[in-house]
Parts: C-alpha cells; structure tokens; sequence
C-alpha cells in the first residue's frame, strides 16, 4: 500500500510494459492453465447472473453451473416503484430459464453452504459438493441486525421491513402503506456507508409519497438518516419541493437523525434527540457481505471482501472472484448495475485466464435513474478504469442530471428509466 | 497492492496489442463439449478483446450486442463510422442527449474507436 505511483508514470508504465512483467501474475493462481474448464458461480442475482451468461457467450467450452436457492429473483431495483404502485411485484420477478435453455447453464436450485479453497470445493445444502476450476462469488449483502437495539431479522419479517432485499418484506411493506389512514406518518431511516444502492431508500421516500399525495394527502413522511448528506441529494430535494412540497421531511444524523433503538410493539424509534412514533417504519440497517463470503474467510476488517480489480479475484484466496455488492470495488458504488458490469468484466477475465491469456484491461460502469415521479426520472453516471490507486471514476465523466433540468428532460430521463430497467434485466437473466 | 497493481496493468496492455492473433488456434484447440452459444461473440471478442471488454459497458443499457429491447436505441447494426462518429459528438456536447455525453467523456477518443470496431465488426460478422 506504501507504493504510489504518478500518473504520468503510469501511463508510461501502460505504453511501454513488457513481456516479462507477464509472467508474474500468474503467480496468484494454480488453475490459470488447467485443460477443464469449470465456473461454479454462487449467487443469481445482477453479478452472479451476468457473470455465469457471459462466461457461456464468451466461451462456450466453459461449462457454467449457477447455485441459487430461488427458483424466481426480485430485483431490488424497480422494487421502490411497486410500493408506489406503478409496478406489481410480478414485473418485477427474473427466472433462470433463459440461462439454462438458452446458455446451457446448469442451474441448482440449492444453497451454498460452505467453500473449500483449498480444494475448490463448494459444498451444497443437499450435501453434494461441486468442484471448481474458478468460483464467482456474488453473495449480495448481508444485514447487520444488532446495529440498532431492538431490531432482529424477526421484527423485520412481522413489523418493521427493511425491504432491502427485494421479495416478501417488500409487500409487506406495501400491504402497511395500504393498509395506513390517511394522515399517517411513514417513518424511513437509511443506513450509513456504505450500502446497497445508495439512492435507494429516497427514490422510496419519493414513490411513497407519489402513493400518499394521490389516495392518502394528509400523509407524511419522516426520513430519519444516519447520515449528514446522501446521494442525488439536491436533485431530490428539489423533486421533492415541486412534487410533494411539505410532505417530506429529511433530519440528519447530526440534527437527530441517527437511530439507535427501535420499539416494534409501540411502532417507535429512539434518535439521540427523543422518541419518534410512526404508522408504518422502514428501517434499513448498515450492510456487511453476505454470509458465505465470511465463513469462507473472503471478507476483511472492513467486512467487505478486497479483490484484484482486473479480475475481481480475490486478494486472499486465488481462484475465487468476488464481485457486486460483497467486493470492495474502489468509488463504484454497491448497485445491481455496478454489480452486472463486474460480472461481465469477470466473466471475461476468467474466460482469458483459463485461456492462458492475460485479461485484457477492465473498464467499467454504473448508471442508476432514480425516480421522483412517474414523469420525473434523474439520472447518476460513472465511468470506472483501473490506475494504480485501484478502480477510480473517470475526472470529468458521469455525473449527475443537471439540477434545473427542464420538465421534458426530466420526462426524457423517466422514459429512460423504463428503458434501463428492460436491458440491463435482458443482458443479465435472457 | 500498488506494485503487483503495476504488473498486472502492464501485463494488460502488452496482451491486448500482443495476444489478439494468437487466440483463435487456442480457443479452437480446447475441447468443446457445449455447443457454441455465440459463435460470432466469441470471435468478434478475439478480434479486439479490449474492445469487447469496453462493450460490456454500453451492453448494460443497450441491450446484449448492442440489441435494445426497450425504448433505448439499439447499437447492434450501426456501422463502426457512425458509432464513433455519435460518440464523438456526445463527447463534444455537439450532439444532445440526457446522459451520453456524460458516458462519453468517460472514453479516450481511442477507446471510442475500438468500441466502434467492436460492434461494427459484432455486426458484420453476424450478417
């Protein structure tokens, strides 16, 4: 970590490499020559999913088997439009069917349990263990709980959704708002850095209260953030001022935001300034990698997992590549977007290694719209390459959508949303 | 990290001017026992990997091979000129659009031009 290096010398470093620097990097792997080719991807969601197609469609000599539990995927992005009631949880739903008829990907609907790294092995809930030539770990998040007192997965489940990992809490959630008066509070509390899709829960706060202002006006909504700014934070401050003026408020960790405790029989939370009641509570707890990337010792002290950001390959065992949301992957935020564009550029890396090549240098990228309103979509853009320092946005690329932007603009980048939603979706499950 | 970060990016950029010719004996020289799922990917992915590995970037939005499903317009079937031409201009801000330009900037203009020869050639080799 000591070393550093200029960016004039890097790109010299870029023009003039040799041959013989070649020959090092194989150094972190025993497989990258071995004759079978076998991918065990672990995980179906964005990352796992994108990594296992493209693996087939880069190299179909690759035989792919993807392990997930769920026969059907809801994505978490689109999930926060369902619970303003422009989408039902079936537009919402990926299958595997396409991976498997179409990619010949051997699908498992089972749980990985525990790996082996030492002998690539994965061992599965039924009890049978698959072997790997390569591994692509794609484990999401997991939730940590006991970050904020009274809170549990149980509370969670029954009264209290975090609907942070789209499926049953989601409509459970949606059932609440459904099912609260008019003139009720929503409470939202956002975790702190880093998360799952950092605009997420106020792309909610705003469809929620798209809802609200049509069958429930009297409504408010009190976003309770463990954080003093968030992301998009003036583009939604300024949608939320034009579309739903006096109906969300936003406090800050350090006006009182900060929860600490949470009181599921009396619908309440406790922030360091005083009790606050509410009909209908999303709490959403700071984030770790999912389990299996800690039992197999994957994660560091950060509880994120670090990797070698050309292949995403592990930096603590070789021959497992980590990607989405469990990876530490420099300034690209945790997005199922983020997540897709890592299993590609993994999926092409791996495909190089057991080529016995060399992957070629990655690029990468993010674009997540957030909707406001129905017709009013903004966008964040970024456009990741590797420096030394590891995966870094590009200076003067990505960005924002103007603040100001005119209404057809905004419209403009609503109908892009839909657009996103329908290829990101198809380039990763069909 | 810094150092092996170093030897790795060299070793990237001498493979992508070095291994493209060499790769397509390999490739065919490994025992396939699937069919090929994407006969023309995998070539066109031989031919310019690192434009390929750039692609991956625009497919997320415009579709797998730059063919669209929605509202946003497909790559797929445009011609190498054209492509990198548009890219040019979103670059520039010559050319309007909600969030191209800001894409685009992301993009050396060589880049861009191995990106335009990547699905120019994807949709070529597939006609």
């Amino acid at each position: 970590m000591s070393h550093s290096i200029s960016r004039r010398d890097f790109n010299k470093l870029l023009v003039t490499g040799v041959a013989g620097a070649s020959l090092g990097i194989f150094g972190t792997s025993t497989n990258a020559f071995a004759a079978s080719k076998r991918v065990v991807v672990i995980g179906g969601g964005f990352g796992g999913a994108a990594a296992a197609k493209y693996l087939r469609k880069l190299d179909p000599s690759i035989s792919v088997t993807l392990v997930e539990p769920k026969a059907a995927f809801y994505t978490c992005p689109f999930s926060n439009w369902v619970l303003g009631g422009l989408k039902t949880m079936d537009d919402i739903i990926q299958t595997y069917t396409v991976l498997k008829n179409k990619y010949q990907i051997n699908v498992i609907a089972d749980v990985a349990v525990s790996i082996d790294p030492a002998r690539n092995a994965v061992k599965l809930k039924s009890g049978s263990t698959l072997n790997y030539d390569r591994l692509v770990l794609s484990p999401g998040i997991d939730l940590k709980y006991d970050a904020v007192a009274g809170y549990s997965e149980a509370v969670a489940n029954t009264r209290i959704p975090h609907a942070y990992q789209a499926g049953p809490q989601t409509i459970l959630l949606q059932k609440q708002l459904l099912a609260m008066r008019n003139g009720g509070r929503v409470i939202i509390c956002p975790p702190v850095n880093p998360y799952r899709c950092p605009p997420g829960p106020y792309e909610r706060a705003s469809l929620i209260a798209h809802y609200l202002k049509e069958k429930k006006p009297q409504s408010k909504i009190l976003i309770l953030d463990a954080k003093d700014k968030f992301s998009k934070q003036a583009l939604f401050k300024q949608g939320w001022e034009k579309l739903y003026p006096g109906m969300i408020e936003w406090r800050s960790s350090v006006t009182g935001g900060k929860v600490v405790k949470v009181d599921a029989p009396t619908m309440s939370v406790t922030t360091e300034f005083g009790v606050e009641k509410g009909d209908v509570i999303n709490l959403i707890p700071p984030q770790k990698a999912g389990r299996i990337a800690f039992d197999a010792g994957l994660t560091d002290a950060t509880g994120w997992c670090p990797i070698n950001p050309i292949s995403f390959e592990s930096t603590i065992h070789p021959g497992i590549h980590v990607i989405g949301d469990a990876s530490i992957a420099g300034s690209m935020p945790k997005s199922g977007f983020a997540a897709s564009s890592q299993g590609k550029v993994a999926a092409a890396a791996i495909v190089r290694l057991l080529q016995g090549k060399v992957p070629a240098a990655p690029s990468l990228v993010n674009t997540c719209y957030s909707l406001i309103g129905p017709s009013y979509g903004i966008s964040v853009a970024g456009v990741y390459k590797l420096t030394a320092e590891g995966i870094v946005e590009i200076p003067g690329s990505g960005g924002l959508t103007p603040l100001n932007a005119d209404a057809d603009q905004l419209s403009e980048e609503a109908s892009f949303a839909r657009g996103w939603y329908n290829n990101i979706i198809h380039d990763t499950w069909g | 990290m810094a150092l092996n970060l170093r030897v790795w990016l060299t070793a990237c950029a001498f493979s992508s001017a070095v291994f493209t010719s060499g790769s397509v004996a390999l490739a065919a020289g490994s025992s396939a026992k699937a069919k090929p799922v994407r006969e023309s990917a995998a070539k066109a992915a031989e031919e310019n990997p690192r434009g390929l590995v750039l692609s991956l970037s625009c497919t997320s939005c415009h579709g797998t091979d730059g063919k669209s499903v929605g509202i946003i317009p497909s790559i797929y079937g445009k011609s190498t000129e054209y492509i990198e031409a548009s890219m040019l201009a979103f670059k520039s801000g010559a050319r309007y659009s909600t969030v191209m330009s800001r894409h685009a900037k992301g993009y050396t203009d060589e880049e861009i031009r191995l990106i335009a020869e990547y699905f120019g050639r994807l949709s070529h080799n597939k006609k």
